[in-house]
């Protein structure tokens, strides 16, 4: 009995010890960064106590809960980061079928999107890039369509195979780029294993979120697009993307193989994307009329709400690697 | 029997409900967890009834019986089976309604035990766009049962994930709201019509429903 009980902490320990360090210091980072959040939004709400801070603390307390099945699928490894992507695809395009206008007699074609979704992630999991490259945006763009042709109604056909293939690019092939970032080999020389670039991305992109947000909540005053997204100023824009293109910079090196005009070029675009990524999605979401795509995740919304940007900067980030530094892709 | 129900619920029709619904829920803190109470909701798909069993927290889950048409689900004896221990249904007998026979005998023993009884006042699935003629049998188990809260609940959406007649379920959000408790108001017609208003008034709150 006594071995066994040695066993958890013992195997923990190694399992620990085959990460790369640098991974794990920045899943450190992370928790401590969320530790201090926490301890900030707790102080705010015993100083002012009510309903005032709650949204704060509610947000702050999903935020635990998606940094820990992240960095739990990050660390476990390719595998199980493959299978937490296709669930998180699964529930966003989910929730673009649910708001989007559909027809009555597009069920089939509902059940065909979840089918290509697997066989999307499926490509991902054998490692087959070409593949995964044409079969969304060529084969799926062309083979759906034609299915809702043989359904038979032509009342808003164009718009509807329109919203079918934006829902299937956004939430399966865009995200899908995050996890076959798992699939790089480690002779590509990466400081931090795959998973640190997969963690760099997810660091980026919702760092720049926050930091748009807060600059914006702090000293914004002009309005970029009012009509679309009446929260987004031109101060928390530019006051994020100079913060995150400061912070890619000063980390890219830790945990990507990026450097000099590659890393450069990544720090200016990826802030640019994930703000076009959110007010892209901020304009679906009024269309179809609604605040948030569903109450998946506590304080945040849904899941589309929280991944918008990272259907921008997910496809960015892959290529602008695969272009200067993965010899892979 | 009562843990292998309660085990299927768990394991099984939560899961279940959530992968094929989201299970978007709101007001959930309105939900009643001790019987004698009323759950009123509107219908457009046997997802309906798998969604509220998955939504009840596990300390109230044993209690929830769903009233379900005994024409429908007991005339196989397999689906009976399963209708009976699993889902723990309560029996309508729908054809005999008129009859003079009092279908509503099961619903109001189960009350009587202290259960939370789950009812569809529109008496059939719908098409899952508008709300149907809701039928009296609900201001009856309310008239019995004064202090029984009457919780109106609306089910946005579980008619396009499995529709009337289709046989294959696709995954698509369903939002549940959940209303405040209503108390019997000693008349029926004033009763029904206070809960088709509640039940009006949570549509309107519900995420729109493109589909066309």
């Amino acid at each position: 009995m006594a071995s066994l009980d040695n066993l958890g902490p013992d195997t923990f320990r190694a399992f620990l010890a085959a990460q790369p360090p640098a991974l794990l210091a920045g899943l450190g980072g992370v928790v401590a960064l969320l530790g201090v959040a926490g301890a900030i939004s707790a102080a705010l709400s015993a100083w002012r106590p009510g309903t005032r801070f709650l949204e704060l603390r509610r947000r702050i307390a999903s935020w635990w809960v998606m940094v820990a099945l992240l960095a739990g699928a990050l660390l476990a490894g390719w595998q199980a980061t493959v299978v937490v992507f296709a669930v998180i695809s699964f529930m966003a395009l989910r929730e673009f079928l649910s708001l989007a206008p559909i027809r009555k007699e597009d069920r089939p074609a509902i059940l065909a999107a979840y089918l290509i979704l697997l066989a999307a992630y499926g490509f991902i999991a054998a490692d087959r890039y070409m593949f995964y490259l044409v079969f969304i945006p060529v084969w799926t763009f062309l083979g759906l369509p034609f299915l809702m042709a043989l359904l038979g109604q032509t009342r808003g056909f164009l718009t509807t195979a329109a919203t079918f293939h934006w829902g299937l690019v956004t939430c399966v092939y865009n995200l899908g780029f995050a996890a076959f970032l798992m699939r790089v080999p480690a002779s590509d020389h990466l400081p931090a294993g795959a998973a640190g670039l997969v963690f760099f991305l997810l660091l980026a992109t919702e760092f720049n979120d926050v930091a748009q947000y807060v600059v914006g909540k702090v000293i914004g005053r002009h309005k970029v697009v009012p009509t679309v997204s009446p929260n987004k100023t031109w101060e928390g824009f530019v006051g994020g993307w100079l913060l995150t293109a400061l912070l890619i910079w000063k980390l890219g090196p830790v945990f990507t193989p990026l450097s000099g005009r590659g890393l450069l070029i990544v720090a200016l675009a990826l802030p640019v994307a994930g703000f076009a990524g959110d007010v892209t999605m901020s304009a679906v979401k009024r269309d179809i009329g609604v605040k948030d795509t569903s109450n998946a995740i506590p304080g945040h919304g849904g899941v589309l709400d929280r991944a918008d940007s990272l259907t921008f900067t997910a496809p960015l980030y892959f290529h602008l690697l695969a272009l200067f530094a993965l010899h892979k892709f | 029997m009562r843990w292998l129900r309660f085990l299927l619920l768990i394991l099984v029709a939560r899961p279940l409900a959530l992968f094929m619904t989201g299970a978007d829920v709101s007001g959930r803190e309105r939900l009643p967890l001790k019987g004698p109470a009323i759950v009123a909701a509107n219908h457009s798909s046997h997802v309906d009834t798998l969604l509220l069993l998955a939504i009840f927290p596990s300390r109230a889950l044993m209690r929830v019986r769903p009233a379900a048409a005994a024409d429908y689900f007991l005339k196989d004896p397999v689906i009976g089976w399963f209708s009976r221990n699993v889902i723990g249904i309560v029996p309508v007998a729908r054809l005999k309604a008129g009859a003079g026979e009092d279908v509503l005998a099961p619903a109001r023993e189960a009350l009587a035990a202290g259960d939370i009884v789950v009812v569809f006042p529109e008496g059939t699935r719908g098409d899952g766009d508008e709300l149907g003629q809701l039928k009296g049998g609900v201001a009856r188990l309310a008239e019995a049962f004064p202090d029984a809260p009457v919780t109106p609940v609306w089910i946005q959406g579980a008619g396009r994930v499995l529709p009337k007649g289709e046989a294959i379920p696709a995954p698509l959000n369903c939002a549940v709201l959940v209303g405040e408790p209503m108390r019997w108001t000693g008349q029926r017609p004033a009763f029904m019509a206070s809960l088709r208003a509640a039940l009006l008034a949570l549509k309107a709150e519900a995420p729109p429903l493109r589909w066309s």
